[in-house]
């Protein structure tokens, strides 16, 4: 956290600011912009003069997908407030797309930054004054005294527990390796690859799995997209009358998208559910509809959770089929409403249309009938884990960031294992696995490992 | 006061002749200075008074390393050697750790004639017994006789001697290792000097007679086919070796000592110092491990000229008694005769956290202290600290800047940083997992990373400085060569079938070709047509590694430019920690005690959190601008 790599942070306060800034500082900065933003003329930032606004998108390379539209500018060294290559990427307000740009800004290679980093580096660079100082002073030494503990207190109970559960195994392979390697002569089992590799494969798997509560996390933190479609008189209005019940809850306009939609914010157990509501559900207006197949297409990207309500009393429609297509590879609930009624719908195409995803019969005049629903988004949010785990969910963008950097080296691991390459190159990549997970506990300590060494090995003359 | 006269003046002054005394003293007169060895008997020069084998992981790279910058460990073990093995090789090159088994009174008497033979070096016997300090700063020594040697500078290096004392079972005693005297009144000197001494424990196994081991029982281990040398300066190495044996403890020998553990010196209390975890005597393997029912015994030969044969394993502080009839239960030693018992011994050395990363004592000048007296174990670990001890003892007495290696360039970097700044609680040990950044410190690279400081010092001989030389332009011009000669498909696939590879459809440079794992310098030789006749072998290695492993050496260079950023950011040894404001306590001590010398040893001192390493980050920038302001 003292190195001078490249750091990155959300520079606007959080909440439903207007506009949203990430900013990133450091040498790798342009670098970074440059593989994620595209202007309209299809041209990299820097491609551009120095400090000025271009207008373009943010893309992930990964998956083609826009991530927004935004503004954006690029600075450099040391002419800027940390005197190093500066980048601001001004977008919409709103907690979602700013933390998206930043988390693939991180995935490129930034660091999040510590608080008060920008102006440490400032300082340390020589940008500000003495007196100025000394607030940063003050800022870091209040963090001092609060110590590590806090940071640990952060962390729920259960996620520590589980990091540590991880780095024990690590620990354990690490050990392995290196007494193979500084005890070759010891009539001691020589680790093997296979060994290795089904370890290493299990902590992958641990470190994905615990990536996938951070979306759960997520969605704790903003509240659950949800989207709910269907033709006309099919029951979307009932729906979300009865989500909503008597709580009303604020009525918000989403900026920088169009003044047809507006968010419901309802809490279903305990979870905050955001339903984007174009103004035509209400009218038993359709969505698809009213905004348009490639518009609606966008929507549903952007959306946790897609609810498709079809009316199993009447035929099927090639609107609803239109609408099982678009949401085939999205997150859904299918409600078959109307179950009161005699069904005409068939039923077996319903299925085939949208695979694996989860079927509800409901007659959404029925009390119970909201609890299946209730039920089922609950347990899409947390992926079929029970409520015991709440806890275990990631919740710190922080922690993410290292959870995704220990994923990468394990798995860089595994493919030094599956070349066959000498042990004490896998055990580069297992040592940095082990590393970063120790960031998020605040454990790393290297004296361990011989310590784990001498403990579980007998060794020596 | 004592009786006292004045036996003479020198520049460096070197207490004891072990394997740090030897680099120490060698070092320093080679570095034109006139020095003194002193050591309680002449006979015990270079003596490996444990096991005799020099070098194995981590230690020899220590060797390597020590060898590249112009000491004489590897170039008297290569004269003395009688097996050599290149531990490792089925793992990365890193590792590959080369291991001699060593002549112990052939290593003895070659490394006594290098020090009589040097110029600048006087060579006498005498037990240092105090020291001459004056405002804070070694002035010289004094010998029993009451013999006063003034000297510039002075270094320690006084093995296990100070104060040491020998346990075997109930019996107890004031000795030196193998019926040596022990130095009884250093130790207590040195502390009312203000050194904070502890107490270690360490111990050797039983010596037994060629004769009475039934050979037939125990399997020969032999060295490698091919001598390796340790020294850079040796193109090779023909002598004559021997086999190591080995052998397995029974049920027996397991019932015999857990029955018995009572009169273990190390069980029974008698001993309260800390031994080293790696150096575990055969109960405590027994009683940690209880488990397991068998461990290896390696019988080594102690030299040419001798019946003595050294038993690794049956390390113990058992009664002498007893360690006959444990020796017995050993396949192949049923009718053992044992010539020296096994023994632990406990000595004092000091905490190394008083010592500067040169190695001087932080609060009395001009003293320097090196091996096992600084908390270490094993010979390369003493011959590493002596060799820096003796140049950065000839930088002070001339008022240069210190020598001091860090951990991205040298085990002997990490080997010395990890003493003067996390301390140790065991006999200090090296060993490859220590090395943050182990794939760059390699043993075959040692004379790459460090022959030109040795010249630079002026401690590398002209014979050795252009050897590097070549082999260093060798290596680059081959690099290029490879990376610009393109082999054809045609010229190519023929060969490439045969080594199961597969075929190339474009041409292809040699430098892609050997990033396949099945692809070798070696094998490739018949389709390379413009290689040059003369590639050093060892230029061959180094092309090789660092193309096959360039992905992972990318990454450690990395991570040491990251590493390089912190140390460069240096602290002064006056700040008072006090001061500072936002440092943790705990931390604060720390840092008062440590006085780290950059932000990068200050944030390896357990204690030190990253929030205060920021706090000391940005007090540094607020001295500079003080500083510039004042300018």
């Amino acid at each position: 956290m003292y190195v001078n790599d490249t750091i990155a942070a959300i520079a606007t306060a959080s909440g439903e600011a207007g506009i949203g800034i990430v900013r990133i500082s450091g040498d790798e900065s342009i670098k970074i912009i440059d593989e994620i933003f595209r202007s309209v003329k299809d041209k990299k930032l820097s491609e551009y003069k120095e400090r000025r606004m271009t207008y373009g998108h943010i893309i992930d390379p990964d998956t083609e997908e826009k991530i927004d539209e935004v503004l954006c500018y690029y600075t450099k060294g040391p002419y800027t407030y940390t005197r190093e290559d500066i980048v601001e990427i001004n977008c919409h307000g709103g907690t979602i797309p700013v933390k998206k740009i930043l988390q693939l800004v991180l995935r490129k290679g930034a660091r999040l930054a510590e608080p008060g980093e920008f102006t440490k580096r400032a300082f340390l660079n020589g940008r500000i004054d003495l007196a100025q100082a000394e607030a940063v002073m003050d800022l870091i030494s209040a963090k001092t005294d609060k110590g590590f503990d806090v940071a640990l207190d952060q962390l729920e109970g259960s996620l520590s527990k589980k990091v540590r559960d991880i780095r024990a195994k690590l620990l354990d392979m690490i050990a392995h390796i290196e007494v193979s390697i500084d005890y070759s002569e010891e009539d001691i089992d020589e680790v093997t690859l296979d060994y290795l590799l089904k370890e290493s494969l299990e902590i992958k798997n641990q470190i994905n799995n615990l990536l996938k509560t951070a979306d759960a996390g997520k969605i704790l933190r903003e509240g659950l997209k949800t989207v709910i479609v269907g033709k006309p008189n099919v029951g979307k209005s009932s729906l979300l009358n009865a989500l909503l019940k008597e709580s009303r809850a604020i009525v918000t306009n989403i900026p920088g998208t169009t003044r047809d939609i507006i968010e419901e914010h309802v809490n279903i157990r305990g979870i905050p559910v955001r339903i984007i509501d174009t103004a035509g559900i209400r009218e038993t207006d359709d969505v698809v509809e009213k905004i348009g197949v490639e518009r609606s297409k966008m929507f549903f990207n952007t959306a946790d959770l897609i609810i498709l309500v079809i009316d199993i009393s009447t035929e099927l429609t090639e609107e609803d089929i239109t609408i099982m297509e678009l949401i085939k590879d999205k997150k859904a609930l299918i409600l078959l409403n109307k179950t009161d009624l005699p069904q005409k719908a068939d039923l077996d195409k319903i299925k085939e249309l949208v695979g694996d995803k989860k079927i509800l019969k409901t007659s959404l005049i029925l009390e119970d009938d909201l609890e299946i629903v209730e039920t089922a988004i609950e347990e899409l949010v947390y992926e079929g884990e029970t409520r015991a785990k709440e806890s275990l969910l990631v919740t710190n963008i922080r922690h993410k960031d290292l959870l995704e950097k220990a994923l990468n080296n394990i798995e860089d691991g595994i493919k030094a294992i599956e070349q066959k390459m000498p042990l004490d190159f896998v055990e580069v990549d297992i040592k940095n696995t082990w590393e970063n997970l120790g960031e998020i506990t605040g454990d790393v300590v290297a004296e361990d490992i011989i310590d784990h060494i001498f403990k579980n090995f007998c060794l020596g003359k | 006061m004592a009786y006292r006269f004045d036996a003479g003046h020198y520049d460096v002054i070197v207490v004891g002749a072990g394997h740090a005394g030897c680099e120490a003293g060698l070092a320093a007169a080679r570095l034109g200075k006139r020095t003194l060895i002193l050591t309680m008997t002449l006979n015990s020069v270079a003596a490996l008074a444990c096991n005799p084998s020099i070098g194995g992981t981590g230690k020899g790279h220590l060797v390597r390393e020590v060898d590249a910058l112009g000491g004489e460990m590897g170039l008297n073990i290569d004269k003395t050697l009688v097996q050599c093995k290149m531990l490792n090789t089925a793992k990365g090159p890193a590792v590959h750790s080369l291991r001699a088994q060593a002549d112990k009174f052939k290593y003895h008497t070659e490394m006594k004639k290098v020090l009589e033979n040097e110029e600048n070096l006087s060579l006498k016997q005498g037990e240092v017994v105090d020291l001459v300090v004056e405002d804070n700063t070694v002035k010289g020594v004094v010998t029993r006789t009451g013999a006063t040697f003034y000297g510039k500078a002075v270094i320690l290096a006084t093995g296990v001697y100070l104060k040491s004392r020998i346990f075997m079972g109930e019996i107890n005693y004031e000795s030196g290792p193998d019926g040596l005297y022990p130095a009884q009144f250093l130790s207590e000197r040195l502390k009312a000097l203000g050194c904070d001494m502890r107490r270690f424990k360490t111990g050797t196994p039983v010596r037994i007679h060629r004769d009475s081991i039934d050979f037939t029982k125990v399997v020969p281990h032999e060295g490698d086919d091919e001598i390796v040398p340790f020294s850079f300066l040796n193109d090779r190495v023909d002598r004559p070796q021997e086999p190591c044996w080995l052998t397995r403890t029974t049920e027996e020998t397991q019932k015999i000592i857990l029955e018995n553990i009572h009169r273990s010196a190390m069980y029974s209390g008698d001993i309260k110092s800390t031994g080293a975890r790696y150096c575990p005597s055969i109960e405590d393997k027994m009683v940690r491990f209880k488990d397991k029912k068998s461990h290896q015994i390696f019988i080594e030969p102690e030299g040419m000229d001798t019946k003595e044969m050294y038993v690794q394993g049956l390390s113990t502080s058992l009664p002498e008694e007893l360690q006959e009839v444990i020796a017995k239960t050993v396949p192949g030693l049923e009718n053992v005769r044992i010539m020296r018992s096994a023994y632990a011994i406990e000595y004092d050395c000091i905490n190394p956290l008083q010592l500067k990363p040169s190695l001087e004592l932080k609060h009395i000048k001009n003293l320097f202290s090196a091996g096992q007296f600084n908390g270490t174990s094993g010979y390369e670990e003493a011959a590493a600290q002596g060799l820096m001890a003796g140049i950065n003892a000839v930088l002070k007495i001339d008022g240069k800047p210190e020598f001091v290696l860090d951990r991205s360039e040298a085990y002997i970097g990490v080997l010395i940083d990890d003493l003067v700044t996390k301390g140790t609680n065991e006999p200090y040990r090296m060993m490859t997992s220590r090395a943050e950044y182990r794939l760059i410190l390699r043993q075959d690279n040692a004379d790459l990373r460090l022959t030109q400081k040795g010249y630079d010092i002026g401690l590398v001989t002209e014979e050795r400085y252009d050897k590097y030389l070549k082999k260093k332009q060798q290596i680059e011009e081959e690099m290029k060569r490879l990376e610009n000669t393109y082999i054809s498909p045609s010229d190519a696939n023929e060969l490439l079938e045969k080594l199961n590879s597969t075929p190339i459809k474009t041409g292809m440079s040699l430098y892609n070709l050997l990033k396949r794992p099945e692809l070798t310098y070696e094998n490739l030789a018949p389709i390379d047509k413009t290689r040059p006749d003369d590639i050093l072998r060892d230029v061959a290695k180094q092309c090789e590694i660092s193309i096959k492993y360039d992905g992972y050496i990318d990454k450690q260079l990395k991570q040491i430019e990251q590493f390089k950023k912190l140390e460069n950011k240096k602290l002064s040894e006056d700040i008072d920690y006090d001061k500072i404001e936002g440092i943790r306590i705990e931390a604060r001590q720390k840092l008062n005690q440590i006085k780290p010398r950059s932000l990068g040893q200050a944030s390896r001192i357990s204690g030190v959190s990253p929030a205060d390493i920021s706090v000391l980050l940005v007090y540094l920038e607020q001295q500079r601008r003080k500083n510039k302001e004042r300018d």
